[in-house]
């Protein structure tokens, strides 16, 4: 299981990192945005993307566009963290085929949950 | 309208006022008032020119205003939330620290306590006695041990967690700084046009259109944002997730 995680900020990616290793995925790759984000996941062997919103070049909701209208990439399961906290913009990640949101700041349960819970539904 | 023209017509005014023609007056009279007219039409279109100017300085001024009457009393609220936050942070991880302290050091003590013994042990200098309490101190320090582990692994997520402040501050620091820059250009255009320099002409800041993280009793009165975990949810469950 290759994880990428995406996040202008390094504190964040680390933050996320680190609760990732704690739940067991040790393979981890990160971009800081978009932009970086992209080519990584063209190149094949991501399982999973964990994107923030807000970010310069291109922000997360743009990379999960571009991810779905991917043939190669539009199953790929993406988990969105950020500050956006506005209705109509987790409306609008929904719209775009986003498989959970979690809002910043959030705890290391909720992650949990929201992680498992998207490989549950993949499982199953 | 030259002033041999000028003349001509005074003289040509004098000659028919003479006359006692009155109808070749007025007609002179008309055509005089008539060059008038022309200078009072070009004096009119300065006058508007400048009333076009100055309404367009008053739009600057009222963008102006509503920075300090919105924007401003906004970005304070936004600072001390960053405190608010950063204070939390540091709390959460001060918290943290000082209860893992004395579990690494208890921890620290037995392990000394039991490896002098251990040592003993091994330099064949142990009473059978004590070497069977030895056993039991050695079994009842793994069980507390493992305890000890468990509490410092999550203390260690919590100073992890308590990390996540410096995204969330980062971003409001910035929509603050993009405000200042903001405020900034507006002071120079109205100073510049105070002084009849230039005309204005605002620049859009289009950098940040994303609302950004959530500032308590700034930016969740309108009551469309989500303001924990459990709304998020409870919308997308409604969507269908």
């Amino acid at each position: 299981m290759k994880i990428l995680v995406v996040d202008d900020f390094s504190t964040m990616r680390r933050i996320v990192k680190n609760l990732l290793r704690d739940l067991g995925f040790t393979n981890t790759v990160e971009a800081d945005d978009g932009k970086t984000a992209l080519p990584i996941l063209e190149a094949g062997g991501i399982d999973f993307l964990v994107t923030d919103w807000n970010m310069p070049g291109m922000t997360g909701i743009e990379l999960l566009k571009a991810v779905r209208s991917n043939p190669d990439l539009v199953d790929l399961p993406v988990l969105m963290v950020t500050a956006e906290a506005k209705r109509e913009q987790i409306i609008m990640a929904a719209q775009a085929g986003v498989n959970g949101y979690v809002i910043k700041p959030f705890t290391a349960a909720t992650l949990k949950e929201k992680i498992e819970k998207i490989f549950e539904r993949i499982d199953g | 309208m030259t002033n041999d023209f000028r003349l001509a017509l005074a003289k040509d005014l004098v000659v028919a006022l003479e006359q006692g023609n009155e109808l070749e007056a007025d007609k002179l009279l008309d055509k005089i008032a008539s060059q008038k007219e022309g200078q009072l039409f070009k004096e009119l279109g300065l006058l508007t020119r400048q009333l076009h100017d100055t309404m367009t300085g008053f739009s600057l001024d009222s963008k102006i205003t509503s920075m300090t009457e919105n924007d401003i009393p906004d970005a304070k609220e936004r600072l001390q939330y960053v405190i608010t936050m950063t204070e939390q942070a540091a709390n959460q991880t001060l918290n943290a620290v000082e209860d893992l302290l004395p579990v690494s050091r208890t921890l620290n003590e037995q392990v000394e306590e039991l490896s002098a013994k251990w040592e003993r042990f091994l330099d064949r200098e142990m009473p059978f006695e004590e070497f069977k309490s030895m056993s039991e101190e050695i079994t009842r320090h793994f069980k507390e041990s493992k305890g000890s582990l468990v509490q410092v692994q999550s203390g260690l997520n919590e100073i992890l967690m308590a990390q996540g402040f410096q995204d969330i501050t980062g971003q409001i620091i910035k929509r603050v700084i993009d405000l200042v820059q903001d405020l900034e250009v507006s002071m120079v255009e109205l100073v510049q046009l105070a002084g009849g320099r230039k005309e204005s002409e605002v620049t859009q800041d289009n950098e940040h259109d994303l609302p950004g993280p959530v500032v308590p009793g700034v930016d969740d009165k309108a009551g469309d944002v989500a303001n924990n975990q459990d709304d998020v949810d409870d919308l997308l469950s409604s969507l269908g997730f």
